[in-house]
């Protein structure tokens, strides 16, 4: 059965009878089996299904840890032990869920930077694209919430200087933490408000998720050749393509496996294992290695070094801690325009002999804010910092937009079939 | 025809549908305020949390050249017996040179001015700063140093040098005997 013939007919007389009053069925066949697919997806576009099975593999453990847990400041620590030493695979349970939301960011990171190489946010895929922005930016808010939980050293600090980020903002900022915390300090009512929208979020998550598959399905997915793909070179998502996720994801258990079961506080802090003192700050304050290319762009916003020109800002009531929160939103937030900050109309980076290698540029420039992230901020390191904060701006503000403009790319394929160069010189100019 | 309605734009002013329009609406948003109002007016700090507002500190206890910690509202809050040289320091300042221009005579009570008494948390992040015990690291200016973001604050509490933006916040309080004082 073809997809868009209309009228799905089933051979089970139950399926007919529950599809006529509820086209669920036809729907899942229409969308998960005989979906019609690009035939020449490589490896990277396996990872937005990887993210898909992270996010329920992160429900499902969360949902039984719950059971477990408790959400309060005298006990929740406690609880977090006795899930490690008392409950049945408790262990295994935290353990799967704590570096499952690591797994998530990097299956997450890796989806979004095959999107910017391939080109896939570039019409007719802009809102497919933002809708992803709102995904990362509901992770984001659900892991840094779900960190809190354990209330230990790392969670009680990181929790004080995330929420105090809101503090930068005049007038209504001191109101606001205020509120955020429901009292004076980050205490009992604030890890009870986190634990109910971290329980809340992941459900929006799936909501948005759904929207991004809509969003995906209606113009199908870009490729790696980046053209649009003729009825011809499609073929079934089923079982295509379920075979080959179903592959990619048995190699990304075994990695997930690796820290699971023999380094899963690896990718931790260990403060965090010393319950939570609002009078004593940890000597060196990090967030989750996932945030750390943001924390850097955060930390790096001073009025100094590189950055002593800004001082102007500070003129007009900009301090530099509210630079450094704009500065940090900015950096995500500069995602969402980006499909018309590219000007070029080429998708696939394999045309577009520049842009190549700038991506590369920018994949080590986010690997240089990790790093610089993660240090203690010596002047060098805040130089450092600065330097790959700037790059990262110039990048999606200034090279992103005139690239477009003075690249040549090259010849573009009629089809994903025909092999670039057999075509010679009869190939379509790209732009 | 008898035309018993009048439409938009025939008599160039507002028709009654256009008012009832108005009316509806306005009804409408006044009534989702109403309903949100409480949600987001439940997550301000409760009165059990409000109840806990004020906090009693002998001040007698603290040694001359350092600092003791109480917690008020949750949070940390230092209490810090000055000495001579530290008051002369706080006050030789020039307030141009201060990125939050105070002086020291309005962050401390006339009289008990050995008694310097603010907020534990660094302004810039609400890192708790170094430097109530003589032997921790009290940054350039003699002060406290915050090891999180590298603020450094003065004798009097103000910030220095550093990202934080304000002064430690000196909060109310007033002394009910020669030796305690009682904040908020």
């Amino acid at each position: 059965m073809a997809a868009g013939s209309g009228k799905v007919v089933f051979k089970s007389s139950l399926l007919r009878w529950i599809d006529d009053r509820l086209p669920i069925v036809s729907a899942l066949y229409n969308d998960a089996v005989v979906y019609q697919t690009p035939r020449n997806l490589n490896y990277w576009w396996n990872f937005g299904s990887l993210a898909g099975v992270m996010l329920t593999l992160q429900i499902i453990t969360g949902i039984v840890l719950v059971m477990q847990y408790t959400p309060h400041a005298d006990m929740a620590f406690d609880s977090v032990e006795r899930i490690m030493r008392d409950v049945n695979y408790g262990w295994l349970l935290r353990y799967a869920h704590a570096n499952g939301a690591s797994m998530f960011f990097i299956v997450t990171y890796i989806h979004m930077f095959r999107g910017l190489y391939y080109g896939s946010y570039k019409a007719p895929r802009e809102l497919l694209w933002m809708l992803g922005v709102v995904i990362l930016l509901l992770m984001m808010a659900t892991a840094f919430m779900g960190y809190v939980l354990p209330w230990g050293q790392m969670s009680f600090w990181g929790a004080q200087v995330i929420t105090s980020l809101f503090s930068a903002f005049p007038l209504v900022g001191d109101p606001i933490v205020t509120w955020l915390w429901g009292g004076f300090a980050v205490d009992n009512p604030t890890l009870n408000r986190f634990f109910s929208l971290h329980y809340l979020l992941p459900f929006v998550l799936v909501g948005v998720v759904f929207l991004h598959l809509i969003a995906l399905h209606t113009h199908g997915s870009n490729n790696p050749v980046g053209i649009d793909v003729s009825k011809k070179d499609k073929i079934p998502f089923h079982p295509y393509y379920t075979v080959k996720d179903l592959l990619g994801l048995s190699v990304f258990f075994l990695f997930f496996s690796y820290f699971l079961f023999f380094y899963p506080n690896s990718l931790g802090h260990p403060d965090n294992y010393i319950p939570a003192d609002p009078l004593v700050t940890p000597a060196h304050i990090v967030p989750e290695w996932y945030f750390l290319p943001f924390y850097a762009i955060l930390r790096s916003t001073v009025y100094e070094s590189l950055f002593t020109p800004l001082a102007i800002f500070g003129y007009l009531g900009i301090t530099e801690k509210l630079m450094g929160v704009i500065a940090m939103f900015g950096s995500i937030l500069v995602l969402l325009v980006l499909p018309w900050l590219d000007t070029s109309r080429v998708r696939s980076a394999t045309f577009r002999p520049i842009y190549k290698w700038v991506f590369w540029l920018l994949v080590i420039d986010v690997i240089v804010l990790h790093w610089a992230g993660g240090e203690v901020p010596t002047p060098t390191v805040v130089l450092v910092g600065q330097i790959a904060t700037l790059y990262y701006f110039v990048h999606f503000l200034v090279i992103m937009p005139l690239l477009g403009k003075f690249e040549r790319p090259r010849p573009l394929p009629d089809s994903i079939g025909k092999p670039v160069l057999s075509h010679g010189a009869a190939a379509q100019p790209a732009e | 025809m008898a035309d018993t309605t009048v439409r938009h734009g025939e008599s160039g002013g507002a028709t009654r549908r256009d008012v009832l329009d108005v009316v509806t609406w306005s009804a409408v948003a006044i009534g989702a305020g109403t309903i949100v109002w409480p949600l987001i007016s439940s997550m301000n700090p409760s009165a059990d949390v409000l109840a806990l507002s004020s906090t009693e500190v002998d001040v007698s206890q603290v040694p001359e050249g350092s600092g003791i910690t109480v917690m008020w509202r949750g949070k940390p809050t230092f209490v810090r017996h000055r000495t001579p040289a530290e008051i002369e320091e706080a006050r030789a300042v020039q307030l141009s040179a201060l990125k939050d221009p105070q002086a020291d005579e309005e962050r401390v009570k006339a009289g008990k001015e050995a008694f310097l008494i603010v907020g534990g948390n660094c302004t810039h992040l609400g890192c708790v700063p170094l430097g109530n015990k003589s032997t921790d690291d009290r940054g350039d200016f003699g002060g406290w140093f915050c090891p999180c973001h590298g603020s450094h604050y003065d004798t009097s509490g103000r910030i220095r040098l550093g990202p934080a933006p304000t002064n430690l916040p000196v909060p109310e309080y007033e002394f009910i005997s020669d030796t305690v004082a009682r904040i908020g």
